[in-house]
């Protein structure tokens, strides 16, 4: 048995000679375009993780934030007895624990119910970890001094992004993947057939919440200090979602395709309408709704069959001269 | 083709053009950047205590015909952006300043937490980070962290303290007894200010009788104030943020909580808090404060309001302008544009601010107003760690 067939082989190699490019960026710049891309990477490896789960299963999950308040709590709250890397782990099981028991809870839940239950487990955490350290410590604020620089943090979440697209290429290639694509046309049809529905969507969401969680672990030395409203900002969760859907969440790397204009335009708003971000950033919302509703994705499939027709039509045009 | 020849020329004089305005440019302005909330959960507060301070002294240098660098005076422009409240932003922003739109120097950012996720990247770069609008106990370690990093409005141990020193006045006074009734926002001001002032309450021989700490955002405050009224302090404090500042006073009004010291949080020195409450907001105690029949600080406010078209806030508007102010004169000092040279003016002078002489022992003001009270309209400073010239704390006589 073959791992690879000869195109698989082809992209891997063109995957890892693209991350191999774009982790050299910190040789050629250390300031402003390291800096967003850094914001870049690290909305790619969080929609991407997103769509893991909510690409298949269609289920809108708000609970980004919580994932990633997690992540960034076990960092603040270990980093001066635990090494660091033990936290990127400590992270990950903490999150992923969380998803167990919110999947175990809520992923019989379906539709809008699922969403607004995801969106309120993000301010529920938030609430738990401020009862906590208003009760049992001192300060709310956590301080995380660490080394890390810039290129550490752009260098560690590039990593991540690599094994996040691998194990959405396993996982698509694996009985799980197979099972979560006949869960997305129609569940029903998945439970007639045999799946046990709900065990596939909650190690799904276990998977995409642990990867959201590692990323929250590996920003929290770049913010210094921590506190329950930065950590579990609910704009992450939504801004996740709005970049997820304008890439289009068909395939793993659809996230992408969203998540690069989405900064890049987001930067220039702040850049050249300081004053207006809001106002400005809500036409680009309603402009993204109405003209790309099946995301950049979607619109560039349109674009390959039209330009499959428009080859056809010139061959038929090119036999009568 | 002559019309070609034609866009080349034209192209070509003006790629001349730019390139020699841009040269220009650089000798000509001295380019001041910032980055602080226009939107997000802070930007209100920013609304009102930082970028009309930035507007004002921009306004007050370049009527002056600039800073005095070296006997030539340079105007100054200010690059301005949103970080939206947002830690990777503030970060971003602050990239794009030092390298991209390569300013001179910065103004810092606003609030403890940005100032904080800001500081090791303003260190690399080496700008002179004047914190005007951070409350925090870390100071000194700050400073010593990142040695360019001055901390101007004070630690919330000594704002704490400094209620339970005007509670004893009063009670000195024969305004209040003996009970006080303490709640915090659970938050890190809320909590900090908490920890300190319990135990210096306490300490003075008050008797807690209601205690409790509500979330961010909280909206209703009837509980609050009827538990605490039913406990019948003589005295109530909130270590509140802006929100529940206005809520608790509202709701306070409105079931007449009848106690001789009133104490909330923040925001209770912006001139929309007397505007929300009227002839209530009369005996109010609050956070901050600034001596408003100080030399000078009528006429100051008087030109914000001219010039900026919102009135300044009793507190942290001043200390942002004042940051300004010394960053000016220490590159007046200098005589040069130079960061390092620039910081190090900082530490070693006493600067000539709108909130009188300044000095910053250990990158640190040590010296700043605590506790006001709205006396007859005004935001009276009635506690400071030793700036002198503190109005007499009064009692707080009814919601009328």
């Amino acid at each position: 048995m073959t791992w690879l067939n000869e195109k698989e082989r082809r992209i891997a190699g063109f995957a890892a000679i693209a991350f191999g490019v774009v982790a050299l960026l910190p040789l050629v710049d250390q300031g402003y375009y390291l800096s967003i891309s850094v914001n870049i990477v690290m909305y790619v490896v969080l929609c991407t993780a997103w769509t893991l789960f909510s690409g298949p299963t269609h289920y809108i999950s708000l609970a980004t934030a919580a994932f990633f308040g997690i992540g960034t709590y076990t960092v603040a709250l270990g980093i001066d007895t635990v090494p660091f890397p033990l936290l990127l782990v400590i992270a990950a099981l903490a999150s992923g624990l969380l998803a167990c028991v919110v999947g175990i809870a809520t992923l019989r839940l379906s539709g809008i119910y699922f969403v607004i239950f995801t969106l309120g487990l993000a301010e529920l955490v938030r609430q738990v970890v401020t009862w906590l350290q208003t009760n049992f410590s001192s300060s709310l604020g956590l301080y995380v001094f660490t080394d890390f620089g810039e290129k550490h943090i752009y260098w560690m979440l590039l990593g991540l992004a690599a094994i996040v697209y691998i194990t959405g290429w396993l996982i698509n290639r694996s009985r799980l993947g197979f099972a979560m694509q006949i869960i997305g046309n129609d569940e029903t049809v998945a439970k007639h057939v045999g799946i046990d529905t709900a065990r596939a969507k909650v190690i799904l969401f276990i998977i995409s919440g642990a990867f959201i969680g590692i990323v929250g672990a590996i920003l929290a030395p770049r913010f210094s200090y921590v506190q329950p409203p930065s950590a579990f900002n609910p704009m992450i969760s939504f801004q996740v979602v709005i970049m997820a859907l304008l890439g289009g969440t068909k395939r793993i790397w659809g996230p992408l395709l969203g998540v690069i204009p989405f900064t890049i335009l987001f930067d220039q708003v702040t850049a050249y309408f300081p004053n207006h971000t809001s106002f400005v950033i809500g036409i680009a919302f309603m402009a993204i709704v109405y003209l790309l509703p099946q995301g950049v994705l979607g619109r560039l499939e349109d674009l390959g069959r039209l330009r499959k027709r428009f080859r056809m039509v010139s061959a038929e045009e090119g036999n009568n001269p | 083709m002559k019309r070609r020849t034609m866009i080349k020329t034209v192209a070509a004089a003006t790629l001349a053009g730019v390139l020699m305005a841009s040269g220009a440019y650089a000798q000509e302005v001295i380019k001041l950047g910032a980055s602080a909330p226009k939107s997000g959960p802070l930007a209100g507060g920013a609304e009102v205590s930082h970028w009309p301070a930035i507007k004002l002294w921009l306004h007050d240098v370049n009527a002056r015909g600039g800073i005095d660098v070296g006997g030539k005076k340079i105007p100054v422009e200010v690059i301005e952006y949103d970080d939206r409240t947002s830690g990777e932003e503030a970060i971003k922003n602050i990239q794009r300043l030092a390298t991209v739109d390569k300013v001179d120097f910065l103004v810092a950012p606003y609030a403890t937490g940005l100032n904080l996720a800001t500081a090791p990247l303003i260190a690399k770069y080496g700008y002179p980070q004047l914190a005007a609008t951070a409350v925090t106990d870390g100071a000194d370690d700050f400073a010593k962290r990142w040695p360019n990093s001055f901390w101007l409005l004070g630690t919330s141990a000594s704002f704490a303290e400094s209620v339970a020193d005007v509670l004893v006045k009063l009670r000195d006074k024969g305004a209040i007894g003996n009970k006080v009734a303490v709640v915090n926002v659970a938050d890190a001001f809320g909590i900090e200010l908490m920890n300190a002032g319990k135990p210096a309450m306490e300490a003075a021989g008050f008797e807690i009788v209601y205690e409790t700490s509500y979330p961010l955002g909280q909206q209703d405050f009837a509980p609050i104030i009827s538990a605490a009224q039913a406990a019948e302090p003589d005295a109530f404090v909130a270590f509140s943020y802006p929100g529940d500042t206005f809520g608790l006073s509202a709701q306070a009004k409105i079931a007449n909580l009848d106690v001789g010291a009133f104490y909330v949080g923040v925001a209770t020195a912006f001139p929309a808090y007397l505007g929300a409450n009227g002839a209530a907001a009369e005996g109010v105690l609050g956070a901050g404060a600034v001596n408003p029949d100080a030399p000078g600080m009528a006429e100051w406010r008087a030109r914000h309001k001219e010039v900026t078209g919102v009135d300044a806030d009793y507190w942290a508007s001043a200390m942002t302008y004042s940051s300004l102010q010394i960053l000016e004169q220490a590159i007046n000092k200098v005589g040069s544009l130079d960061k390092a040279a620039v910081t190090e003016a900082i530490k070693g002078g006493t600067f000539d601010t709108v909130l009188g002489d300044m000095t910053l022992d250990g990158n640190v003001n040590r010296k700043f107003w605590t506790v006001g009270q709205w006396q007859g309209g005004k935001f009276y400073g009635v506690a400071s760690t030793g700036i002198g010239g503190e109005a007499e704390p009064v009692a707080k006589n009814g919601w009328e």
